[in-house]
Formats: structure tokens, C-alpha cells, sequence
């Protein structure tokens, strides 16, 4: 998020350094609710948040109508060579080969079958085919970084992409979000409709990521996690990563913290 | 099956301009033809900006009230799918072109279900956009709402079409929803 942040959210006299973010993250992960599934809407540390979530609880309601069927994908929307960001280009991407796969599943543990998965992604260095990421990192002529499928029947996604680069955003001065692809999934209702991100183990940059952070029960984070599995790798040619969906819409009502 | 834990959500982010939208998006139906309408607006921030970087998506049912359940959003062939997907302009503003939803049965009040990411949201959002009926004023669900925010749902008539502003904060934020788990 290079150009687009909302500086003007911010006091002036904040130091906007990632000692105060750091402090704000922890101070919030201290007063939150266990169990959480959710992030926080409203997010101090994540800035452009401020103006940005609703203040009000959400208004429970039972679906209806157009609310209970998801919209349908087939072929005729999606071709299978759009699963694969790597022969996109004229020649092949740099960075780190990998497939990405797993189970979209509705909160009964059912598939999700023939719907649509979208992805998208910063290419090895870490920058966006996007005109407003304009950090001074490469761009990759060989790499788009965007990617669909549908699910199978039995609710898997495969995608075949390089591994994406940390990269920086002016959230607070030094910010850095760790390396992930960006997830959109539909469930069996609308009303399950996801927007996420997947995120690689072990990044040193999770402590200090307020979106990461903004989900405050550490094992609902962990749900974005992938996971390595040797399985899936191929030999002299690609590394495996295992993530699995769960789509069950938003049930919970509560927005607030605590102390908000 | 044991209940499975919810995925959470995160924002979509500044970056999503290159991948989500696609040509034919916001078209539901092609513009100039039979029953066409612009269901538009704005969306809100909570000092009153427009947000340029949102993404708004529509569900709906067909004029008879019967909810399509074909393929076809993506390619857009003519065929009616009863979804669409519209990013905001530098204005904030969005627009889809499409038709009136009918109501499921007669006499009931007609919406379009709304789905909202912005940058800056960390979660999205679900909402309904009614249109305005005499059928609003029997409705349930509208009735058990604060009055005072009873509008914030129902989209207004205008020059060809209907307009439908989100405001994600402040003192017109528009009601937002949850759901019960499925069962
Ligand atoms: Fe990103």
C-alpha cells in the first residue's frame, strides 16, 4: 500500500514509528475476547481502518432470498490454464516455484464444489502488477500474479505461482507485511462470501503486522497459515503448500473491543 | 461432521484493482435493454469521503422473484446470473447496471443483498439494498430495526434507476448484518 494510505486518519503528533504500532497491537491483544474467530474492524494500528468500520453492532438477520444462493460458476467462466500464474508471461517468472492446494469446506466439514476461488499477489520481489504499488522493487515481465479456478468435487483448489516477496506499505514508517496471497472464495451462500489473505509459516514480520494482528485469537491467526507438505513437492521442480478454507459466513455479532 | 472453525477474513486490501474486476462485471443485464436499470451510489467513510478502493457486490433475483442459479458471470453472454461485482472510481462511486429483483412471494418486500470490501476493512461487510415498496412498512426484519436507521436500507428512485449510498461509519452508517450459523 504505497501511495493510498490514509496519512491524514493519523494525529500529527504520533510517532509513527513500529515501537508505537508494536504497543498498540499488544495493548488491544491484552483486553481481547478469547476466541475471537474474526478480526477486529475496528483496528487502531491498522490506520486506514479508522475511518473505515462501522461503529455500530452488526444487526443479526436471517437470510433470505437472494441471501441463500451463492452464485454459480462453470467453465464457461474459468479455464483451467488461469490456475497456473507461471505460463502467463512469455517466459517463466522468477522466483520460488510452488503449488499452493487445499479443501474449501462449508462449517459442517461439506465440500464446496464448483465454485469460484480468486487469487491474487505480489510477484518474488515483493512488488504488484498494480500501477499503484510503485516501491523500487522489480516488476516481473513473466508474472501477473493473478489466478482463478473453481473447485473440484471434492472442494480442492490448486494453484500453480512463485512464492510472493514481503513488501512495504506506509502504514507507520518501516512497515512491512509479511509475504501472502490474497484469497476470494464463495461458499454454498452468499452469505459465506470470504475475502482472505494466506500467510507462509514462520514469517518474522507476524508480530509486527497490525492485518495479521487485527485477528487477536492466536489460533484463529493460525487458520491463515499454510502448511508445508513435502508431498507435494516435486522433485527438481516446485515446493508444496497445503491450505484448507472453511466458510461458514459471518455469525458473529460483537465489532467492538472491550475498551472501545 | 464436527462444526469446523470459521477461516477469518482480511481486508482485500489496495491491490485487488488488477485482479477482481474484469470486463462485463457490473453489467448483469447489457445496458438499453428490457427493464434495465443503474442501481449507483457511493460509498462513505466516516469523515464523509468517498472511498475510491471499495469493491461492491450485488445477489439478487430476477424480476419474478426467482433467484438464477446458472453460470455465466464471468463470461457474460447474455445469460441473466443475478450477480455482479462493481470497484469504485476515484469518486467513490459505484454502478452496476441491472434489473429489479422481484419479491419471492407477492406482496413481500424486494432486495438486493449486498456484499462491501474496502481497503482499510479489515472484514467485509453484508447488507441489503430494498427497493422502495409499500411492502417495506410490513416487512419484519425492517420493522425490528431503530427507526432512525430504517433508511439506511432502502435505495431511492431516481433518474433511471436507484441509488443505493453505503456509508461504512458515522451518523448515516448504514445497517450492517450478520447471520445465524447455517444449519
Ligand atoms: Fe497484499
Amino acid at each position: 500500500m504505497t501511495s493510498s494510505t490514509d496519512v491524514s486518519a493519523v494525529p500529527a503528533d504520533e510517532p509513527l514509528d513500529q515501537a508505537q504500532i508494536t504497543r498498540e497491537i499488544e495493548e488491544i491483544a491484552a483486553t481481547a475476547r478469547p476466541g475471537e474467530a474474526q478480526p477486529l474492524l475496528d483496528y487502531p494500528p491498522y490506520r486506514s481502518s479508522l475511518l473505515r468500520h462501522p461503529t455500530k453492532a452488526l444487526c443479526p438477520a436471517d437470510p433470505e432470498a437472494a441471501e441463500l444462493v451463492a452464485p454459480v460458476f462453470g467453465h464457461s467462466d474459468v479455464a483451467p490454464v488461469e490456475a497456473d500464474l507461471t505460463i502467463q508471461g512469455t517466459g517463466d517468472p522468477i522466483g520460488e516455484r510452488m503449488v499452493v492446494t487445499g479443501q474449501v469446506l462449508d462449517g459442517e466439514g461439506r465440500p464446496v464444489r464448483g465454485q469460484l476461488v480468486e487469487i491474487w499477489q505480489a510477484n518474488a520481489a515483493g512488488r504488484y502488477m498494480h500501477k499503484r504499488d510503485q516501491h523500487p522493487a522489480p516488476l516481473d515481465p513473466h508474472f501477473a500474479g493473478t489466478g482463478r479456478c473453481l473447485t473440484d468435487d471434492e472442494g480442492r483448489y490448486r494453484f500453480v505461482t512463485v512464492k510472493p516477496g514481503p513488501y512495504p506499505w506506509r502504514n507507520h514508517h518501516n512497515a512491512w507485511r509479511p509475504a501472502h496471497i490474497h484469497f476470494s472464495l464463495f461458499g454454498t451462500d452468499f452469505t459465506e462470501r470470504l475475502v482472505t489473505q494466506m500467510y507462509f509459516p514462520g514469517d518474522p514480520l507476524f508480530p509486527l503486522d497490525p492485518i495479521y494482528q487485527s485477528i487477536t485469537d492466536p489460533r484463529a491467526r493460525d487458520r491463515l497459515l499454510a502448511t508445508y507438505d513435502h508431498g507435494l513437492s516435486e522433485h527438481e521442480w516446485q515446493l508444496g503448500y497445503r491450505w484448507d478454507i472453511v466458510l461458514t459466513g459471518n455469525t458473529s455479532t460483537p465489532m467492538e473491543r472491550a475498551d472501545a | 461432521m464436527p462444526d469446523l472453525e470459521p477461516t477469518p477474513g482480511q481486508t482485500v486490501g489496495p491491490f485487488f484493482g488488477f485482479a477482481l474486476p474484469y470486463p462485463g462485471d457490473s453489467r448483469l443485464v447489457p445496458p438499453g435493454s428490457a427493464g434495465a436499470i443503474r442501481l449507483h451510489g457511493t460509498v462513505y467513510d466516516g469523515a464523509g469521503g468517498p472511498i475510491p478502493d471499495a469493491l461492491v457486490e450485488i445477489r439478487q433475483a430476477d424480476a419474478s422473484g426467482v433467484v438464477p442459479r446458472v453460470e455465466g458471470s464471468i463470461a457474460r453472454d447474455g445469460v441473466f446470473t443475478g450477480w455482479g461485482r462493481a470497484a469504485t472510481d476515484p469518486g467513490g462511486r459505484y454502478v452496476f447496471t441491472t434489473i429489479e429483483p422481484g419479491p419471492e412471494r407477492d406482496g413481500e418486500a424486494a432486495f438486493f443483498a449486498v456484499t462491501v470490501f474496502a481497503r482499510g476493512l479489515l472484514d467485509r461487510l453484508s447488507t441489503r439494498a430494498y427497493l422502495p415498496s409499500p411492502a417495506l412498512d410490513a416487512d419484519p426484519f425492517l420493522a425490528g430495526l431503530p427507526e432512525d436507521r430504517r433508511a439506511t436500507l432502502v435505495a431511492v428512485r431516481d433518474d433511471g434507476g436507484l441509488r443505493f449510498d453505503i456509508h461504512l461509519q458515522g451518523d448515516e452508517e448504514t445497517v450492517f448484518l450478520s447471520y445465524p450459523p447455517r444449519s
